[in-house]
């Protein structure tokens, strides 16, 4: 066991990826929690699209795919929250807007793989399934930084933001900004969502946004209690899915961690089942 | 002209043509009762279920349209199982999202363990209507058409539950019995649109053609109508461009049935202006 640790650690690109999937995994764990409790996952689902194709039309125009998706996440999280409450969009608009945006990074997608031939084919894979074992150096320093910025505020503004959550009209009355916090919340949500989309994927992203803050909350109900549980499981969830993938090299490192994301909601959905509070 | 010349001599062009109306004309009418009873999001997470049922049939080496059936009629009785206990809505949503991040994995894993390219996950989630086989034409057809024969059989009931429960109720209609029908109908469905649009864009031929369709017009038979000939549209443009392009149905598709759509809303803004 520790031989196997020893030498998964001896690899650059394993070091690289438990340090850029731990800063992924803290970041999704605190802003998954907020999501579930504002009962905003349409947004994650909604991020996640843009993603791909934002990824695909930055490398498209010939520029870093980084852009674009940060662009893309970021900029969508800020429409979303601009149309807010007042545009309470049906399910099949919002569907359709999502296959649209969908069809064209698919358009792209073909664009580029037919212009650039070769070892860029496994572009489209990268983008929708991740590539955490093949961050370089400085990809893992900006993921670490990024991860660390949106962590730290999100742990800032979380009690106003708690507090927002829980009860709006109160926490309005009291003087907090709710409006302002709710654009912040989800632009910081587009931040980590770009982040997680270079360890996951576009299309995984959601289920580690989902699967390790609702386990944590089907488990405690204290909130500040439940997000620390939350940044556990998922951690938990990327050390063990990294360490999965490197003794078997056939078993994707996105799939380990979205399957053992998955498992714990599952474990504590069964633990909360079989003795009810 | 050219393009009927080289129908007329490539059979996979055929089966590309024929597989895709067939499909086009069943994801028209199911996903029309699908929007009917608001079960759009159902249909989305029925659709990429498909895509780990597709994948580990092709890594077992039997034939993908039954993997995309099998995983798509299993996932339609969870639900079904799900909505019998009512179960809670946030809860629900998280269910939902952890499944759906779940099956994408599951499929992605399947695909890589599969001495096959790794790009032929992108055909199974986006579509790759130019490698349909005679064989799959002919399943697809048979699927189809007991779909629709069910549909015609259960319509008038399921169209009076879906609009009124409790009165339909009281005439004697079992709602929960169609209920389960109807999830496994557009498990059905949403295996074979998979098949032509990929698992990512099921969505596009099952909902967006209904919702344009009843955007249009009130009137059932029209609507239904309308609904069958906005998919053929999307699913023949997209065919033309495949073949005269070679760009991706995946694309064509989607935005077919969107703009469409975005027509159909500023047609009802100009109207009640």
């Amino acid at each position: 066991m520790l031989a196997l640790v020893t030498e998964m650690l001896s690899h650059e690109f394993m070091r690289n990826a438990f340090l850029a999937g731990t800063a992924v995994a803290v970041a999704c764990g605190l802003a998954g929690s907020f999501i579930l409790l504002r009962g905003q996952l349409f947004a994650g689902d909604a991020l996640s699209h843009v993603a791909f194709t934002g990824t695909l039309a930055a490398l498209l125009l010939g520029v870093d795919g980084r852009l674009g998706l940060y662009g893309g996440t970021v900029g969508v999280a800020a429409l979303l929250a601009l149309l807010g409450s007042r545009a309470r969009a049906d399910d099949v608009a919002i569907g359709s807007v999502f296959a649209f945006v969908l069809g064209v990074g698919v358009l792209l997608l073909s664009m580029f793989t037919a212009t650039m031939s070769g070892a860029n084919s496994s572009v489209g894979t990268a983008a929708l399934f991740g590539s955490i074992l093949g961050l370089d150096t400085g990809a893992v320093r900006v993921i670490v930084s990024v991860g660390a910025l949106a962590s730290l505020a999100l742990v800032v503004v979380a009690r106003p933001l708690l507090f927002a959550t829980l009860d709006e009209g109160v926490a309005a009355a009291r003087g907090v900004p709710t409006r302002a916090l709710g654009v912040a919340f989800l632009v910081i949500v587009g931040v980590v969502a770009a982040e997680a989309a270079q360890a996951v994927g576009a299309l995984l992203l959601l289920g580690l946004l989902a699967a390790p803050a609702a386990a944590a909350q089907v488990l405690v109900r204290r909130p500040y209690v439940a997000m620390a549980l939350a940044v556990a499981v998922a951690v938990g969830a990327m050390w063990l899915g990294l360490a999965a993938s490197f003794a078997l090299p056939s078993v994707p490192p996105s799939f380990a961690v979205i399957a053992l994301a998955a498992v714990s909601y599952a474990v504590a959905g069964g633990y909360r089942w079989l003795r009810p509070a | 002209m050219e393009l009927l010349r080289d129908l007329a001599e490539f059979e996979f062009m055929r089966n590309a043509l024929a597989a895709a109306t067939v499909v086009a004309i069943g994801s028209a009418v199911v996903g029309w009762f699908a929007v009917l009873r608001r079960a759009t999001f159902t249909v989305h997470t029925l659709a990429i279920v498909g895509f780990p049922g597709a994948s580990l049939a092709a890594l077992l080496g039997v034939s993908v349209s039954l993997g995309y059936l099998a995983f798509a009629i299993a996932a339609a009785a969870v639900i079904a199982s799900a909505e019998a206990r009512g179960a809670g809505q946030r809860e629900e949503t998280a269910v939902v999202g952890t499944v759906q991040a779940l099956a994408l994995s599951s499929g992605f894993l399947f695909v890589s363990l599969s001495a096959r390219n790794v790009s032929s996950s992108q055909a199974l989630l986006f579509g790759n209507v130019l490698g349909v086989t005679q064989a799959q034409v002919w399943l697809l057809a048979a699927v189809t058409a007991v779909v629709l024969t069910v549909l015609a059989a259960v319509g008038r009931p399921l169209l009076f539950a879906s609009l009124d429960r409790e009165v339909a109720t009281a005439r004697g209609v079992r709602p929960q019995l169609l209920d389960v029908l109807f999830l496994a109908l557009l498990g059905v469905a949403a295996a074979t649109a998979s098949q032509i649009t990929g698992s990512l864009l099921a969505f596009a031929l099952l909902v967006i053609p209904a919702a344009t369709a009843r955007l249009l017009t009130s009137r059932l038979g029209w609507s239904i109508a309308i609904s069958v000939v906005l998919a053929l549209l999307a699913t023949w443009t997209g065919l033309a461009a495949a073949f005269a392009a070679d760009w991706p149905i995946g694309f064509a598709v989607p935005t077919v049935a969107f703009g469409a759509y975005v027509a159909a809303h500023a047609l009802r803004l100009a109207r009640s202006a």
